[in-house]
């Protein structure tokens, strides 16, 4: 997409996807939430390569590998989990992983989920419940997590924050900001909100 | 509008694996950064090994971006770079260094840069 990246990577606009020689440490915070919340507009906004994707096997069965063809056959059901990156100054990696929040990609979840940083969960102001199962999983696999509203122009505007708390079941601390995850800005602004309350948030004793 | 599932307990903290619960020992996560070690690959490598060293040719690529580039499953690609570690084809470097683990500036640098990319 549009930025320049920060580093020293020049493939962003040939499609290369290389690894930049000063990428030292890569992380990763999670974009979760229902199907068509804007997931992947969100990363697309910010990500200095085309979003790509994984199809990952929603169940897990060990296969020999002995070709290519032979791994695709043997694939069961599949979902497509999309992911973008941007590189940051000091060689650090930030990757983003669209994650789609159904109870049925458990399994998956928690593989995704490792070691991330956090999520940031999207909502749909239109249809709120629909996020009551990613924010279950989410709270579930122990990540700390800010909560975007994604604002559709036929959206109801007067939910007040403090009713859109309620209805998330959010404790105090957890961030809400509102979103276009069409925006760039408005992008980096909610995940700088999420990585502002992981900055906050007491350091775990054992770090 | 009805609130979810009401009462149900948060995760404590300790159990979060919060970007540093990693184990120590080498793993294939999708974020482990592979290269090739260099060495020409011998004339049995099956063919599925060899696409995944090709891909690696012209540079690092994390098993995500490699499942991405190969459309494979990532646990397909774990397997074959698995395969590609044992003859030594390919070496594999964990997404944080160890030393950097318990680095408390890491989210700090994270969001410094994110800063720095907004137009305004
Ligand atoms: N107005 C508005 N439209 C948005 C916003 N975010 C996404 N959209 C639109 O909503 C539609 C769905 O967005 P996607 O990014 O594909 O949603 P997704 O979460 O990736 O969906 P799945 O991958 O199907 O789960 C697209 O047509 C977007 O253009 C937003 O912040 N504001
Ligand atoms: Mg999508």
């Amino acid at each position: 997409m549009a930025y320049a990246p920060s580093s020293t990577t020049s493939g962003s606009t040939t499609g290369d996807i290389h690894l930049p020689d000063t990428a030292r440490e890569l992380v990763k915070i999670l974009i979760a939430g229902p199907f068509g919340v804007g997931k992947t507009t969100l990363i697309d906004s910010v990500s200095e390569i085309r979003p790509l994707h994984t199809e990952e096997r929603l169940s897990e069965a060990s296969v020999a590998v002995d070709d290519l063809d032979g791994v695709r056959e043997k694939s069961t059901t599949t979902v497509a989990i999309d992911f973008g990156r941007i590189s940051l100054p000091g060689g650090i990696v930030l990757y983003l992983f669209g994650t789609p929040g159904q109870e049925r990609f458990r399994a998956l979840w928690e593989d995704i989920a490792y070691g991330a940083l956090g999520a940031l969960v999207l909502v749909d102001s239109r249809r709120i419940d629909a996020s009551f199962d990613v924010l279950a999983l989410v709270e579930e696999s122990g990540l700390p997590y800010a909560v975007a509203f994604n604002t559709f122009p036929d959206a109801p505007r007067h939910h007040t924050e403090q009713q859109l708390r309620t209805a998330l079941d959010l404790a105090p601390g957890t961030p809400l900001v509102t979103c276009d995850a069409r925006d760039a800005d408005s992008s980096l602004d909610a995940l700088l909100a999420l990585v502002q309350h992981l900055i906050d948030r007491d350091p775990p004793e054992h770090r | 509008m009805t609130g979810r599932r009401g009462g149900r307990p948060l995760v404590p903290a300790y159990l979060s694996t919060g970007g540093v619960a990693r184990p120590s020992r080498p793993h294939l996560e999708r974020l482990t950064v592979l290269s090739g070690s260099g060495e020409s690959a011998p004339a049995d490598l099956p063919a599925a090994q060899l696409a995944l060293l090709d891909a690696l040719y012209g540079g690092s690529l994390t098993v995500l971006e490699a499942a991405a580039l190969l459309e494979l499953p990532v646990s397909a690609v774990r397997v074959l770079a698995a395969g590609l570690l044992d003859r030594s084809l390919a070496l594999a470097r964990a997404p944080i260094p160890p030393a950097e683990h318990f680095d408390p500036d890491l989210l700090k640098r994270v969001a410094d840069g994110l800063r720095a990319l907004k137009h305004h």
